[in-house]
């Protein structure tokens, strides 16, 4: 049994983990909110029940369990908990899939590779090459950068492990806790948004089983996270699932593109609407007329 | 530049070929002026602005900036705009200052440079408002704690809270300030890192200074975190400076947590004892009791570092402690004594033994100071014997030691410490600064990070924060290396050096190879003409380790090779606690004087209390041979009493006249004996015909090596001494970082529940 406390102001809350990981227990001195409820719907529960003004308090508690359970709560249109897990778990704690004694290597194609990275780079500066080697080990390591891939670099680099942990924390491109055979990332900002990237995220969810951003589902095929942008604004709203962009989108075409993904397919990335690129859906609205040739409008000895 | 390590000497660690900064310390270039709020101030080029307005009297607030450390500049997440912007325009237009220093308040004003022509006001109305503004995102996410807070008092974000900033806040973030865990670094450092503001000092402290690179920041932006990531605790012996460089209350100290307030401690400024380094201390007290010790700035001795041993010992003064004389009863157990009974039970004790002349022996250990010292001496030698010895291991402390003690430059650290930064290639024989000095291990690693310094090491491996170049393990690979037949790039090094420097541990001289290693070595040195010892430069040093052992030599605390062939009958322990039970006749009469109920208490037939090193005004004599006075912060407990005094006092009851009964008198005694020893906090060097003709000595004594492995004496840096070893504080860093055992109460809790 161990308990965790978290401070604010004079008020003290304390989870008490009882058995398992999975159940935690609130406690606010000053109120006297004690709830025992299981992991991911618990915390929301214990926000409708309180009163307003006791909210202000309780939030940086919220904010402490919301990092101890990575989960992502949603109430009255707010959301408490970031859509990644892994930008919520700063602190690595051994897990029985995570811990520094799994081992990892980079296989030999993927160890060629790496070298052939390492020698872009002055020897001295060798540990330039920490971001595309973590990449490399993500890529391996089925989509996330597990404690022994950092190590492995950190190894690999002859740097100390905590500069790799630092540059892994720092990009939210690298995934810190284990994600399904397919990384949706829905973009939510602005242009998307104003383009109804609401509705592709809802739909996403719900055709993935009702799950909420920065969940699994269960059949491990989908981890679903909302996105900032990622530079595809002409062609709002988008999301991008592995390494592609599908833009574009309707509710129905995202519903296409997931379920030829959950086929094992891979449907064609870009637009998915009729144009190419970022061509103007409306057709052109300039240059319209037909460009003249070589010769025209000058004088005529130079036709 | 690329190091070329031995891998193996971390085996821990990976190599260590890209620690150094790639960004160290250019040249000296020419000056600059610029005017700073109307005053023109002149200062080197490549000077932040920060140190330009310090230097022209109008100090900058500051967090993340600090002296002795690389400049981050970091606290400027804060308004990242503004001071990009600015930072841009600033030589354009002479308009745009005030905003620039406004915006650098904490930050960029630190890795701005100053540039030449400048004028920088740092005290408008502009300047303020920004100020103001600054405090008030630091707070948005400060718990307002201050009442249950350690830091309260002497807390930067505290003061400059007050002086610059708003009386509210403009924030009320509907999630709460920032939640961030607290992380266990040990049984040193506490923390509470809700309270963090992110300069990064810390980080940076153990990064360069400490060569701890297990902190750094996890995130990015507001959820930036310090930490180590994995769950792992400080393992520095340098760890409890970072609770002097935390600007808010993020890193406090644990043992001291919740003791006391600053405006209730009286400050002593005082040395430290529990190494030979000197550390320049001050002793915070709270009545009759030592609340904690902080470091004091000597950017001669410590710069503004101290260990954690020299920091946190102090519980151990609380405990275990002689507070009334004691005298052995018939049936073998102690029986406490007033003073006039335990003096004449000693008396009576030493006519009863019939002791004479060389059979009455002496015997200085780790913490005596150096007026007790020169009293007991001149007892000693006026009850005509000259058996004085140390209480070093394997009874090598009995016998005369093998460097002498005719000349300083002996037994020094010649070359002094700052002397290590202008060093181009180290040789490190049978020591590991670390333990053995960890703070002039830090000057160490200060100048391998910043210089091309080179560091080869003879002796067992150790862990040295540096990376070495391994010469092997005995004397003869040192004499094997001395004879230029060590290939490699440090004897490459060494050739070439300039400045080279030998540092001898002080175990070398306990060792069976000692005389044969101190001879090789003066011979090496004088064959090498002028490199290592010459007018400006003298690069044969010793590392002592014991603090009372440079004073000891310096006046002649050894004895005569005559007294030390004689079986003692009557044996007076002054802070001996490291001695050999073995060594001391059954039959002997033994007296222990000291502050601790350790191994030498126990083996007493009579004991005096002393005082500790914090209950006296005393003076104590580095490895270098600087002499610094300590003074006392509290009175010693009980009816213990200064340790001069209790000589002194016994001298009257066995009959003999000490020509002196106060403090002044006894230092004219040691202004006779070595007037150094009164000359405080000056260093004074060898000469060099004095130094060369040391050497001379060394070399003349020829001895084979037998080649057997040198060994390092410190296993366990935490428990050194008496003080340490009644620590609480230094049993627990014994536990998490020198034999790593588990919490046993967490162990008990498992047990409970199963």
């Amino acid at each position: 049994m161990t308990s965790k406390s978290v401070q604010n102001g004079f008020h003290i809350f304390q989870f008490v983990n009882a058995e398992s990981l999975q159940s935690y227990r609130l406690q606010a001195d000053h109120n006297d909110i004690e709830t025992t409820c299981l992991h991911g719907s618990w915390l929301s529960d214990v926000w409708k029940n309180t009163a307003t003004t006791a909210r202000s308090t309780l939030s940086s508690a919220f904010n402490y369990a919301i990092q101890a359970l990575g989960c992502t709560i949603h109430c009255e249109g707010l959301i408490y908990g970031s859509p990644s897990r892994s930008l919520m778990t700063l602190q690595h704690r051994d897990t029985p899939y995570n811990n520094p004694q799994i081992e990892f290597k980079f296989n030999p194609e993927n160890l060629t590779r790496a070298k052939e990275i390492i020698s872009h780079y002055p020897t001295q500066y060798k540990k330039a090459a920490v971001i595309p080697l973590l990449d490399l080990g993500q890529r391996q390591n089925k989509g996330w950068t597990s404690i022994s891939v950092m190590n492995y670099v950190a190894e690999l680099l002859e740097m100390p492990p905590m500069r790799v942990y630092e540059v892994a924390t720092f990009y939210t491109m690298f995934n810190r806790e284990p994600i399904g055979t397919n990384f949706v990332q829905v973009c939510t900002t602005t242009p998307c948004m104003l383009r109804g990237s609401t509705d592709i995220l809802n739909t996403t969810l719900s055709h993935l089983g009702g799950i909420k951003p920065g969940e699994t589902t269960k059949d491990g095929k989908f981890t679903v996270i909302e996105v900032e942008c990622q530079g595809a604004c002409s062609n709002a709203p988008m999301l991008v699932v592995n390494d592609d962009f599908y833009e574009d989108l309707t509710p129905e075409s995202t519903k296409k593109i997931l379920d030829a993904f959950s086929r094992g397919e891979k449907p064609k990335p870009g637009p998915q609407s009729s144009r190419q690129t970022s061509e103007n859906s409306a057709g052109l609205t300039a240059l319209t007329s037909k460009p003249y040739g070589p010769g025209e409008h000058c004088s005529p000895e130079f036709q | 530049m690329l190091r070329i390590v031995a891998s193996a000497s971390r085996p821990t660690r990976l190599a260590v070929a890209n620690r150094r900064n790639i960004a160290s310390t250019s040249a000296r270039q020419a000056d600059i002026t610029l005017t700073v709020d109307g005053k023109e101030v002149t200062v080197p080029q490549g000077s932040a602005l920060i140190q330009a307005c310090e230097a022209a009297g109008s100090p900058i607030p500051r967090f993340c900036y600090h002296d002795r450390l690389a400049i981050a500049g970091n606290c400027r997440w804060h308004v990242p705009r503004r001071g990009t912007t600015l930072t841009k325009t600033r030589c354009v237009m002479a308009r745009s200052l005030p905003f620039l220093v406004s915006s650098f308040f904490y930050s960029s004003s630190s890795a701005a440079p100053a540039m030449n022509g400048q004028v920088v006001f740092t005290n408008t109305p502009l300047v303020h408002e920004a100020r103001e503004g600054v405090m008030e995102f630091l707070l948005a996410n400060h718990p307002l704690d201050c009442p249950i807070c350690d830091q309260g008092g002497e807390c930067d974000l505290q003061d400059q809270s007050i002086r610059y900033g708003s009386d509210r806040t403009r924030f009320h973030e509907i999630t709460g300030k920032r939640a961030v865990s607290n992380k266990d670094l040990g049984p040193i450092v506490k923390t509470s890192m809700n309270r963090c503001i992110q300069c990064t000092r810390c980080v940076r402290f153990a990064n360069e200074v400490a060569g701890v690179e297990d902190l750094g920041t996890t995130g990015r932006g507001n959820d930036l975190q310090i930490g180590m990531y994995v769950e792992k605790m400080m393992d520095s012996e340098l760890s409890g400076n970072v609770i002097d460089l935390c600007p808010v209350g993020a890193l406090t100290s644990k043992p001291y947590a919740f003791q006391a307030r600053p405006w209730e401690l009286k400050n002593t400024e005082s040395i430290d004892v529990l190494d030979a380094v000197g550390s320049n201390i001050r002793v915070d007290s709270r009545g009759v009791q030592v609340m904690r010790i902080q470091p004091r700035t000597n950017d001669n001795v410590n710069e503004e570092w101290i260990s954690d041993k020299t920091r946190y010992a102090y519980d151990g003064l609380r405990t275990q402690r002689l507070t009334t004389p004691l005298v052995k009863g018939p049936d073998n157990r102690f029986v406490a004594a007033s003073w006039p009974d335990a003096l004449s039970a000693i008396a009576d004790g030493l006519k009863r033994t019939g002791a004479s002349g060389n059979e009455i022996k002496a015997v200085a250990g780790h913490l005596a100071d150096t007026e007790s010292l020169v009293v007991l001496k001149d007892l000693v030698n006026r009850l005509g014997s000259d058996n004085l010895a140390s209480d070093l291991a394997d009874k090598s402390g009995d016998a005369p030691p093998v460097h002498g003690v005719d000349i300083k430059s002996n037994y020094s650290f010649n070359s002094s410490i700052p002397g290590l930064e202008s060093a181009d290639a180290i040789l490190l024989v049978g020591t590991n600064p670390r333990h053995e000095a960890a703070v002039l291990n830090s000057r160490i690693r200060k100048s391998w990070l910043h210089s091309e310094l080179v560091v080869g090491m003879v002796g067992p491996r150790a862990d040295t924060t540096y990376a070495y170049e391994h010469l092997g393990e005995d004397a003869k690979a040192l004499q094997k290396f001395l004879g230029g037949k060590t290939n490699g790039d440090f004897a490459e090094r060494w050739a070439k050096a300039e400045r080279p420097m030998i540092i001898v541990g002080s175990a070398i001289g306990e060792h069976v190879d000692g005389e044969a290693v101190f001879s090789m070595l003066a011979q090496y040195i004088q064959s090498a003409g002028t490199r290592l010892v010459r007018d400006d430069w003298n690069g044969f040093n010793v590392l002592q380790r014991v603090a009372s052992r440079p004073a000891a030599y310096e006046i002649g605390f050894v004895p005569s090779r005559a007294a030390a062939s004689t079986t003692p009958k009557f044996i007076y322990l002054l802070n001996a606690d490291e001695i050999d039970p073995a060594s001391i006749p059954a039959d002997a009469f033994v007296v222990y004087q000291g502050h601790h109920g350790d191994r030498g208490a126990a083996l007493a037939d009579v004991c005096l209390p002393g005082a500790a090193y914090t209950e006296k005004g005393a003076t104590w004599v580095n490895t270098e041979g600087r002499s610094q006075l300590g003074r006392a912060a509290v009175p010693p407990p009980g009816a213990a009493r200064d340790d001069w005094k209790i000589v002194r006092a016994l001298a009257e009851v066995v009959g003999v006249d000490l020509p002196y009964d106060d403090v002044v008198s006894v230092r004219d005694r040691m202004w006779a004996i070595s007037p150094s020893l009164v000359r405080w906090d000056a260093l004074e060097e060898t000469s060099l015909p004095v130094a060369k003709a040391g050497l001379a000595s060394l070399a003349g004594k020829k001895k084979a090596a037998t080649g057997q492995k040198l060994e390092l004496p410190i296993t366990n840096f935490y428990q050194t001494d008496v003080v340490s070893r009644a620590s609480v504080t230094m049993a627990q860093c014994t536990r998490a970082f020198v034999t790593r055992e588990s919490e046993p109460l967490a162990k008990g809790a498992v047990e409970m529940h199963a």
